[in-house]
């Protein structure tokens, strides 16, 4: 296969290599010449020979076929109960049957691969909770991402996103000079309301190190905006960082270990370099577990924790109304039924169930706030994790997905659902749009600058 | 034939069972990998065996776990089936004669006669519902393969021997050397086989424990998994 081409096992490294990615609308030629894209059979079999041990064979040989992961998946329960949507099924069907051939799979497997890991799963481990046996399906269709990007069956929309990463250490080609300007931007557009506000950068030894979502840059700069607004508010010691401000990772969800390395190492520089006493990232999901559950692994440290100490800024949230740094008008509290979602990274997979809980009781007057059904650990996926908002080729599989949450917010009778996740919040608009259920959605920033109280010295005199 | 049975093939089967499940366990510990598996378990070993021992305990209790109450039947299908299959071997009073005769060392405690014909009737009973829910349910009948259903003989095939000779049905000497040949062929097997999972099981989900313990919200204020 010639690298000259747009599908192959290569990773995109430069800027001119993803831009002639991005030019091929859809992935259009992409799909096509991935359907003549040779499998290196002998790669694959030593890649698992060198990266899959105990753990993951184990898993894979006890499994006791029992199906009682099946109704834990929330992509099986919305498919009318498709066998084949059984999470062991989805996994011994594609990596198991890796395994058993040693390697020796063809192109139509690895089609049918990459739907599975892509299509099929969301990798939001809730199967790992309801298995006897401990098996975490969504990890190893993890694994087998990793598997597939590294032959060159990955969907183009990660392909890219990996790409991004390589390129511009972000999710999408912001510079450090795009993030740094946008945020003074937003202090020019913001200070006539919050006087004094602005957005430290580079500087050392503040208490809070603020990391951000990309899109924040590009496409939701007003977020960049409530950030500071609300640190300043509290009296936070804060900074931004000119480099290594990104904290999502497209490449996670693409399976490109290597560039999830390069994309964590770039954050935790800028913690080593400006040495804050901890990081607080934006509320989103997939970005807190990335750099801060599974990225110390990527970057070897041993002790799994990243450089300084890492709080989700849901964490912050609960901190600042806990301690009165944030003190929200008790007329302001929403008085509207109210649901929660719990994004599968910071919740299932870190354990933050009490904290946005807690949040929920500052900002929500007592009997509006109605969790969802099943909720905190054992909540089901937006239906958007994983890459899957983002992979066009798949939109009408994740628009099903997007049922099972809008069945559980119907439930709730909640007319506002409030999302600390931007993947999540993408999910949600997107069923509302798809399914018009008349609810209205929201991070946790705009909905707090509109409740808390501002210090005099902020107010706009006049 | 029956010498041989009670005489050298039992301490070869019990050998390779405890030597084979033991090798197993040791080469699960050896092929774990903080890197690979990305859990840090040797950085944090409080919260690592806090979250060990949790994720064993939880779902060694019935109903203990959400997923044990979301499917009661199987819950139940599944206590009865692995209470006797296990209490049967180790407690029975024949089995514990055997042991002090041949190994001096056998359990103090047996089982009551009605106890232990309870429990093997559960084995028997419970073991007809899994067949039967890999033959009738959708969701384990596209997982099931020719051999879930040679281990599930494997298991009931000294219950059932077991039970013929105990009631003396038919040809004592006849069930009573199936019998044995059955039990040894399961302690035989065992190390090879799924049954792996008598020891495998333990070290899988004291792995998730760690997992989830340390790196997954078991080091977080209200961060332990509720399983």
């Amino acid at each position: 296969m010639s690298e000259e081409t747009l599908c192959n096992r290569q990773p995109i490294q430069t800027e001119e290599s993803l831009k002639r990615l991005l030019k091929d609308s859809g992935g259009a030629q992409y799909y096509k010449e991935m359907k003549s894209l040779d499998v290196d059979q002998e790669l694959l079999w030593s890649t698992i020979q060198k990266t899959c041990k105990s753990r993951i064979r184990t898993w894979l040989e006890i499994c006791a076929h029992c199906g009682m992961c099946a109704e834990s998946c929330f992509l099986y329960l919305i498919n009318d109960r498709d066998p084949t949507q059984v999470p062991a099924y989805k996994i011994q069907s594609t990596l198991g049957e890796i395994i058993k051939r040693k390697g020796k799979v063809d192109n139509e497997f690895m089609h049918m691969a990459m739907r599975t890991a892509w299509a099929k799963c969301t990798c939001c481990n809730r199967c790992g909770l309801y298995c006897p046996n401990g098996i975490d399906m969504g990890v190893m269709m993890s694994y087998l991402r990793g598997l597939l990007y590294a032959q060159g069956f990955v969907p183009w929309e990660l392909k890219i996103g990996a790409g991004m990463h390589r390129v511009y250490n972000a999710q999408m080609d912001v510079t450090n000079e795009d993030f740094v300007e946008t945020c003074e931007w937003m202090a020019e557009e913001y200070e006539e309301d919050y006087v004094g506000l602005h957005f430290p950068v580079d500087k050392e030894n503040a208490d809070i190190l603020y990391t951000i979502n990309a899109r924040e840059v590009k496409h939701y700069p007003e977020d960049l905006a409530e950030a500071a607004i609300l640190f300043h508010i509290a009296g936070e010691d804060w900074t931004i960082t000119s480099k290594g401000w990104e904290q999502t990772s497209l490449a996670m969800f693409a399976g490109d270990w290597e560039a999830c390395k390069i994309q964590v190492e770039s954050v935790y520089d800028a913690m080593e370099r400006l040495n804050p006493k901890r990081m607080i990232g934006t509320e989103c999901g997939h970005a807190h577990r990335a750099t801060v559950v599974e990225g110390p692994y990527w970057a070897g440290r041993e002790n799994g924790l990243a450089p300084v100490k890492c709080m989700h800024y849901v964490e912050w949230v609960a901190e600042a109304l806990r301690e009165g740094k944030l003190v929200i008008d008790p007329e302001k509290r929403i008085k509207e039924p109210v649901t929660l979602q719990d994004s599968c990274n910071y919740v299932r997979n870190h354990g933050l169930k009490q904290i946005t809980r807690e949040i929920m009781s500052y900002m929500v007057e007592p009997e509006y706030f109605i969790d969802m059904s099943p909720n905190e650990e054992h909540n089901y996926c937006c239906g958007g994790g994983g890459g899957f908002n983002g992979i066009g080729l798949y939109r009408k599989e994740r628009n099903q997905a997007l049922i099972t949450k809008r069945d559980q917010i119907l439930k709730t009778g909640a007319k506002l659902v409030i999302a600390p996740c931007h993947n999540c919040w993408d999910a949600i608009r997107d069923l509302e749009e798809e399914y018009k259920i008349g609810i209205r959605w929201s991070f946790l920033k705009p909905l707090l600058i509109k409740m808390v109280k501002i210090p005099e010295h902020m107010q706009p005199k006049d | 034939m029956q010498d041989i049975l009670t005489g050298p093939m039992l301490w070869l089967s019990l050998s390779v069972f405890v030597f084979g499940m033991l090798a197993r366990m040791i080469l699960y510990i050896h092929g774990l990998d903080w890197k690979l598996d990305r859990v840090a378990y040797r950085a944090h070993p409080k919260a690592g065996m806090k979250g060990a021992a949790r994720s064993i305990i939880y779902w060694l209790l019935p109903f203990a776990t959400t997923s044990w109450r979301k499917q009661p039947v199987m819950t139940v299908v599944f206590f009865v089936f692995h209470l006797g299959a296990i209490l049967v071997p180790l407690f029975l009073l024949a089995h514990n004669m055997i042991l002090k005769e041949m190994f001096f060392l056998a359990s103090p405690i047996t089982l009551n006669m009605c106890v232990a014909d309870f429990l093997s009737w559960g084995v028997i009973l419970s073991g007809i519902v899994l067949i039967l829910r890999r033959i009738s349910l959708p969701e384990v009948r596209i997982l099931t393969t020719t051999n879930d259903y040679f281990i599930l003989f494997l298991a009931l095939a000294p219950f059932v021997t077991g039970l013929f000779a105990r009631y003396q049905v038919g040809d004592y000497q006849f069930w009573y050397t199936m019998h044995i040949l059955f039990g040894e062929l399961f302690l035989l097997l065992a190390p090879f086989t799924k049954l792996s999972h008598i020891a495998l099981f333990f070290m899988s989900r004291a792995q998730l424990g760690m997992d989830f313990g340390i790196k997954r919200g078991g080091m977080k204020q209200g961060g332990s998994m509720a399983w």
